[in-house]
């Protein structure tokens, strides 16, 4: 069958099940926005490309599916930088498709040019620029393939304008599709190497005070069940990891929340004082490490990752393992049963410890008093507590992002979306947005700071006119709130550039100007009911925006540079 | 950078990747991200013309080599990686110079070219276009004899190198 590329590369999409594209047309890219028009796939308008990557990955996260982002060439392309960069550090799987100029152009500084592939080569899995219209089917299939197997990641595919403009001869091909994907480089390990599989369980019922040192990478692998029943087997600790929230479900027992430099006391110093990390999908990181020399230093490690660069990259393993999370956990099962559990150290001494600091050093804060500004500890426990169990929430990044990873409760997987590895401020709202879409029988919340809301707010617009209708909690201190806090603490309270104000922009008038419901809440009474009204509000977004107090800082804190062991948990 | 050619920190990394624009360009990104150096660098087709070989020799220590080595392999267009230790290896690299070597020193000129077993490719009146393969260290020396006439020019390949036969 003859066709263009263009009309190929949109068919090529359908026949990889994509059901919508995040994106904004432009120059480059108008011959590929032409056959939308007669596609089923639903292509969501942006406002700025920023916001179509971000949607993307917010989509991935709470799908598990691949997002998809499509814009134009050269500003379009810079402006998706930031996502890409961000989908390589959380490992999130996406395929982004930009626009280039014609072929003949390539290299002659033509208008909205630039070396796209170039520039994105560090912070993509894999990209490619296509040069004829033929290799767009079979391009299109690998880069699906390799975003979404193995450490799943971004994929970028760059397509100049004449192979996919039907009125130019450089477009015209025939029609196929690759019954295989033949990568010969790229055959990413699965199942655990058996003997080490042995070698990681006999560790594992020798330790005394072993934890498990759960990631992100516990949901790419849709692991979550296999983890929790690896800890009810053993009845070992857990640790979730920012990236790896919602890994086993918060309520549970054995879970110890987030260790890390915003951890709790108690998943922080399990991890210092343990003899055994069992790290599943997880890349200590710095800022879950602290000072790495002084990082659980008693501790015999099993690092479980399916991307064997992880292994050995911060610390070096007894025990590494290259293997998809849920097929690795399972192994382990299997090998801990053949080789028997009743023949385990007593853990007691070990478990009333963990008690002890769990009773001794719990997260808290002091109510604000009368006619002070909110605490913003406080307006997230009433939004957790009246929000369905399995609600998604995502967040920016900053003091909110981590009071959020604090307390909420992630009782369920795929229900926390941030942006951990690259920290991007900006994240939430257009996050947010893409998770509403691929989950709309889910709420969707997002918990902004005043800071980020101000990056990438347009997206509302988005939001509105697709009538996608996500929440939106602003914790508006009027600060860089985090900036703040480090200022405060190792500046000696010489507040730089950290100001914003509390009214400037009136969020309010700014969300009903986007077509959303604006709120503002400044008392604690009024929490409750600005929550339950956007709780109840379907057809349009919601913005409230919480005055919240400035003094107020995140604890625990373990300081940049420090140990672990040298925690502060408050003022 | 380090600009002893036969310092000893030296790595050698053979990798066998697809033939492909922009292969080089991630390969040499994975060492320009950490600000090492490459010090030397030979690309070209194998006898399977859908894969080249890339010899790269590097100045680094081993825990990165070993962290670059691993990235390396994820990179979707290189198929296979193998670090050789020099003392493992047969190395190779290609040297041409031209020279401007006096009237009266021609003759033990072409005579030191004999020791070496450099061959002469061009010649005038006063300049000869010369060229030596043999390993990094004789080149070294060579380089060093050639600098004692008037250099005009001086190009070295990059080192190519196969794992011994033991």
């Amino acid at each position: 069958m003859k066709t263009n590329g263009g009309a190929a590369l949109i068919k090529s999409l359908e026949l990889e099940g994509v059901e919508v594209i995040f994106g904004l047309p432009g120059g480059a890219i108008l011959p590929v926005y032409d056959p939308i028009i007669d596609s089923p796939i639903r292509h969501i308008l942006v406002r700025h490309e920023q916001g179509a990557g971000h949607m993307a990955e917010g989509y991935a996260h709470a799908t598990g599916r691949p997002g998809v982002a499509m814009v134009t060439s050269g500003p379009a392309a810079t402006n998706i930088v930031t996502p890409l960069a961000d989908a390589y550090m959380d490992s999130v799987p996406l395929v982004v498709i930009t626009g280039q100029v014609g072929t003949a152009g390539i290299g002659t500084d033509a208008f909205q040019e630039v070396d796209t592939v170039g520039m994105t080569r560090s912070i993509t899995k894999h990209n490619e620029l296509v040069t004829r219209a033929e290799d767009i089917p079979r391009v299109i299939r690998e880069a699906f393939h390799i975003a979404t197997t193995g450490r799943p990641g971004p994929v970028l595919v760059d397509i100049p304008k004449d192979i996919v403009d039907p009125t130019h001869p450089n477009s015209a091909m025939e029609w196929y599709w690759p019954d295989s994907v033949d990568l010969a480089g790229y055959n990413p390990r699965m199942e655990g190497d058996p003997a080490l599989i042995e070698a990681a369980a006999r560790l594992i019922l020798a330790s005394e005070r072993p934890v498990l040192y759960a990631g992100g990478g516990i949901l790419k692998a849709r692991a979550a069940e296999a983890l929790t029943a690896l800890a009810e087997l053993l009845d070992i600790p857990v640790v979730t990891t920012l990236m790896g929230r919602g890994g086993i479900p918060d309520d549970h027992p054995l879970c110890l929340g987030m260790p890390g430099m915003h951890g709790n006391y108690t998943a922080v110093m399990s991890m210092q004082e343990s003899d055994l990390l069992i790290a599943l999908g997880s890349r200590f990181d710095d800022r879950v490490t602290g000072k790495l020399a002084e990082f659980a230093p008693h501790a015999k490690i099993i690092h479980v990752d399916i991307d064997p660069a992880e292994l050995g990259k911060v610390r070096r393993p007894d025990v590494g393992i290259t293997g998809d999370c849920r097929l690795v956990i399972e192994e382990l099962i299997n090998a801990l049963n053949i080789l028997g559990v009743d023949s385990q150290p007593d853990r007691t001494a070990w478990r009333s410890t963990l008690s002890g600091w769990q009773e001794k050093y719990p997260l808290t804060y002091e109510q604000s008093a009368t006619g002070e500004l909110l605490k913003p500890q406080f307006v997230l426990e009433q939004l957790r507590d009246n929000t369905p169990d399995d609600c998604i929430v995502a967040s920016g990044v900053g003091q909110h992002q981590m009071w959020t990873a604090q307390y909420w409760k992630f009782n369920h997987p795929y229900t926390w979306i941030n942006s951990g590895g690259l920290g991007t401020m900006g994240f939430s709202v257009p996050a947010a947005i893409g998770a509403k879409v691929g989950r709309p029988d889910r709420m969707v919340w997002a918990v902004d700071g005043d800071g980020c809301f101000q990056m990438t707010a347009q997206e509302l617009v988005t939001a509105a006119s697709e009538r996608i209708p996500v929440k939106i909690a602003i914790l508006n201190n009027a600060y860089l709130g985090m900036v703040r806090q480090w200022q405060e603490m190792f500046y000696e309270e010489r507040y730089s550039e950290v100001y914003l104000s509390p009214d400037l922009p009136d969020y309010k008038m700014w969300a009903e100007a986007m077509g959303c419901v604006g709120m503002r809440v400044e008392s604690p009474e009024d929490v409750l009911p600005a929550i339950q009204r956007a709780n109840e509000i379907d057809d349009r977004p919601v913005v409230i925006d919480f005055r919240t107090d400035a003094r107020e800082k995140v604890f625990p804190m373990v300081p940049a540079g420090k140990s672990n062991s040298d925690i502060v948990v408050g003022e | 950078m380090n600009t002893n050619p036969t310092e000893v920190r030296h790595h050698i990394l053979s990798v066998l990747v697809e033939n492909k624009p922009g292969v080089l360009a991630r390969v040499s990104g994975l060492f320009a991200r950490r600000a090492y150096n490459i010090y030397s660098l030979a690309v070209a087709p194998t006898n399977d013309p859908s894969v080249s070989r890339i010899s790269i020799v590097v100045d680094v220590e081993s825990a990165p080599l070993e962290q670059i080595t691993k990235q390396l392999d994820k990179l979707i267009n290189v198929l296979v990686i193998e670090e050789i230790a020099p003392a493992d290896a047969v190395q190779r690299e290609l040297l041409l110079a031209t020279v401007v070597v006096t009237t009266s020193g021609h003759d033990a000129f072409r005579d030191t070219l004999g020791t070496f077993s450099a061959k002469l490719l061009d010649e005038n009146e006063e300049s000869f276009t010369v060229s030596l393969e043999d390993t990094p260290e004789r080149l070294d020396v060579f380089a060093a004899f050639l600098g004692s006439h008037h250099l005009v020019a001086l190009e070295r390949t990059g080192r190519v190198a196969l794992p011994r036969l033991h």
